[in-house]
């Protein structure tokens, strides 16, 4: 007997989309300099949503000189004060947070169930955490009365484009710098709505600066001389060139890059529970996480069994429209990533991996991708090494304990890996012995504004989230 | 019966210390050091860049057991070095009143303070992460927290002068957090650097967990940038231009770069440690 599911769509009327999306520099929502701009699309429907404005070097400076005016007022606010801007901006996020979540959706992707219940309320979550720290920094824990960089760039990626907004723009605002944050090209639209929050929420003009753009636009952030720290997430190459180009100039720089993580599931391990969680930990987002666990460590004595288990749920899983709010698995987020998923799956095949994909229908418009999982896969074929930034899951085996580890660790990234055991000091001697940076045991992908967030090795530099994450935004004796 | 000539003195070899060993270098290349006063003073290793890598494969293979010896014995073995130099205080002042031409009251302090740091550094081992470490308040039922841990192999230049005391500000806190050490001596005033590897090697501290070089700074910084196994520096001797260029070569595998300027901080501790963050869900 099979259950079928009638669709439940979320309704778009709530979101009011502008035909053009102006920058927002100083409080104001300004026509970039060129006059021009470009396209942002449903990537389920391929549908243009809006346009918005291209920003160049010149829009970037402007933007620059509007958040050197906000950090004069800014920094100099009583703490307290700057606190209850953080709050504001918190109370309207969840004020208009089926809003937020529908053009999250819309713009992304993603399914409304994740806007709805992780994007967005994260989001917010952010905001108010850090609204608490603006007027406590001296227990930051880099030494008392601990001064602001000033003016940080802030360039963030299109897997989680409000909830990254909000890991960004939240800390700098506590600790007193003002930002220029430049959201994804693919998804910039979240960020446009937040700028409408800022407004509403009375933040003083240039605290808050958002230029949308590309690849040369975030160029233009990192490169300016009047920029005093970088903040970036995205993947490992693109963080190396930014470390490139600060070295020397005395910026700050945290950066948020890739991984590989490994999810290791022990012989003793309570299956169903574990394949809920390889499932969240592969198929939460379309995979488009850097914290994924995109590599299954599983001992060999339960291989069988739990990829049994496996193949049976993923079948259950549901694709397509993502405003359904029965949809797992939305749409991915560009042509460009599809095509790449799509190469780094077929590499799988290629090197002599075995592909399993479900069989689901897949729309005839727009980017997808199936749930997928290849067994067979050896330390050196791609799938095993590459981030593929996708639904793809890489299963590997393992004999004892000591081999999971060097298998876990072998890999340059060091971002998250996720343990699946009864036996609790087998849980702390594994996290003690992973080279990551955030360890799920019996759980997966699970976020929180308290709790630091970053990697070890070349999956980057820094924390965000909880006050490791706040300390990087202050300048102590060092 | 007696001997009428005077005595010659026995001078000492001055060598690398590489894995607990006291090696020459491969290369086989000296430089003269020579006193304040312009005299000859002895003919340390040039250490190359073969040297380099033998030293970051032996900071590897003690990473595992230094890092997780428990901080308590970490600190005891801190504290021994500041005993083992204290009973070698007069050859440490005779050194720097030699090549830094201080005089004897100013090399005594410089040597006290260093013996003082090891100190510090060593009540820090077994502190830094009740006090840099948390407990997080997460929405929802989960067991979080964030515990510090070394990062690795940490490289560190120290600044030329003064050439003790500068040394152990960069190795003791990158110890401190767990970290195995290769260090470049000051390049000018190498003796204490070396007198302090033969301390360290009679200090209870496993082989490879300190490696001292002896050389030039602007020769081996290139190695250090681009060697994939080496995850931290400590810039504080380098030139600006010399920063830089380590910074660019550094990116390939995204090497920690710091430049510190306090003596006694827990920030030089932690600047060369990770966070590691562990959920865990409650529940019966």
């Amino acid at each position: 007997m099979t259950f079928e599911y009638s669709s439940a769509p979320e309704s778009k009327a709530i979101v009011k989309l502008e035909p053009l999306y102006k920058l927002y520099i100083g409080g104001k929502f300004v026509a970039p300099k060129s006059g021009k701009s470009f396209a942002s699309i449903n990537p389920a429907t391929e549908e243009v949503l809006a346009k918005v404005g291209y920003a160049e070097k010149s829009d970037v400076d402007k933007a620059v000189v509007a958040a050197q005016a906000g950090l004069k007022i800014w920094s100099k606010m009583a703490p307290s004060e700057r606190s209850k801007y953080l709050y504001r901006i918190a109370r309207i996020m969840q004020e208009r947070s089926r809003e937020f979540a529908v053009l999250e959706s819309m713009d992304n992707g993603k399914p409304i169930r994740e806007t709805r219940d992780v994007d967005v309320p994260l989001a917010a979550a952010h905001f108010f955490y850090h609204a608490g720290w603006a007027d406590k920094l001296d227990h930051a824990g880099v030494g008392v009365n601990p001064k602001p960089y000033g003016v940080v760039g802030q360039i963030i990626p299109w897997n989680f484009p409000l909830l990254m907004l909000a890991w960004k723009v939240a800390p700098a605002l506590a600790t007193g710098n003002t930002v220029v944050l430049k959201p994804a090209e693919t998804t910039p639209l979240s960020a446009m709505l937040f700028a409408q929050a800022c407004e509403q929420a009375e933040l003083p003009a240039g605290v808050v600066n958002i230029v949308t753009g590309d690849g040369a636009t975030g160029a233009a952030i990192v490169n300016h001389p009047d920029i005093s720290k970088i903040a970036f997430t995205g993947s490992t190459e693109v963080g190396k060139l930014i470390a490139r180009s600060v070295a020397g100039t005395g910026k700050g720089l945290t950066l948020e890059l890739g991984g590989k993580g490994a999810n290791i599931v022990f012989e003793d391990a309570p299956l169903d529970e574990t394949v809920e969680g390889i499932v969240n930990g592969i198929f939460f987002n379309q995979g488009h996480v850097c914290c994924a666990g995109s590599r299954l460590l599983v001992q060999e004595n339960i291989q069988e069994e739990l990829l049994e288990k496996l193949k049976r749920r993923m079948a259950l899983i549901r694709l397509g429209d993502p405003l359904d709010k029965n949809t797992d698995i939305g749409a991915i987020n560009s042509k460009e990533q599809l095509n790449k998923i799509t190469e780094l799956a077929n590499s799988g095949d290629e090197e002599g991996a075995l592909r399993f994909s479900t069989d689901c229908a897949i729309p005839s418009k727009g980017f997808w991708f199936p749930p997928t999982i290849f067994t067979g896969v050896t330390q050196a074929h791609r799938i095993a090494s590459e981030e593929i930034f996708g639904p793809v899951l890489s299963v590997i085996s393992f004999r004892t304990p000591q081999e999971a580890i060097e298998k876990a660790n072998n890999t340059p990234y060091g971002l998250s890996a996720g343990i699946w055991t009864d036996k609790g000091s087998r849980i702390l001697w594994t996290a003690k012995h992973l080279r990551a940076g955030v360890i799920w045991a019996n759980t997966f992908n699970k976020f929180d504004p308290a709790s630091p967030f970053g990697g070890y090795k070349e999956s980057g530099w820094g924390r965000e989230g909880g006050r490791h994450g706040l300390s990087a935004y202050l300048k102590g004796a060092k | 019966m007696a001997n009428s000539s005077p005595r010659i003195d026995v001078k000492k070899t001055y060598k690398l210390f590489i894995g607990g060993a006291f090696p020459r270098s491969e290369s086989g290349r000296t430089y003269e050091v020579k006193s304040a006063k312009g005299a000859f003073i002895a003919n340390p290793s040039l250490a190359s860049r073969k040297d380099l890598r033998d030293a970051v494969v032996a900071a590897r293979a003690a990473h595992a057991g230094w890092s997780s010896a428990t901080a308590f014995n970490r600190g005891q073995i801190l504290y021994r070095i500041a005993e083992m130099m204290e009973g070698r205080s007069s050859q440490f002042i005779d050194e720097i009143v030699a090549l830094e031409g201080l005089t004897p009251a100013a090399a005594k302090k410089q040597v006290e303070e260093a013996i003082d740091l090891w100190v510090w550094y060593s009540g820090w081992c077994d502190k830094i992460g009740a006090i840099y470490g948390s407990t997080n308040a997460v929405s929802g039922s989960f067991y979080n927290f964030t515990t510090p841990e070394s990062l690795g192999v940490v490289t560190t230049f120290a600044p030329s002068k003064p050439s003790l005391l500068g040394l152990v500000q960069a190795i003791a806190p990158a110890l401190a957090g767990g970290n195995t050490v290769i260090a470049i001596a000051s390049e000018k005033f190498p003796l204490p650097a070396i007198t302090l590897s033969e301390v360290i090697g009679t200090s209870d501290v496993p082989g490879g967990v300190v490696n001292i070089l002896t050389g030039s700074s602007a020769e081996l910084a290139p190695w250090v940038g681009s060697h994939m196994d080496i995850d931290g520096v400590d810039a504080s001797g380098l030139t600006a231009a010399q920063e830089k260029d380590l910074r660019v070569a550094g990116a390939d595998n995204l090497k920690r770069i710091f430049r510190f300027k306090e003596s006694q901080s827990p920030q030089r501790v932690l600047s060369f440690m990770e966070n590691k963050t562990v959920w865990h869900p409650i529940g019966v």
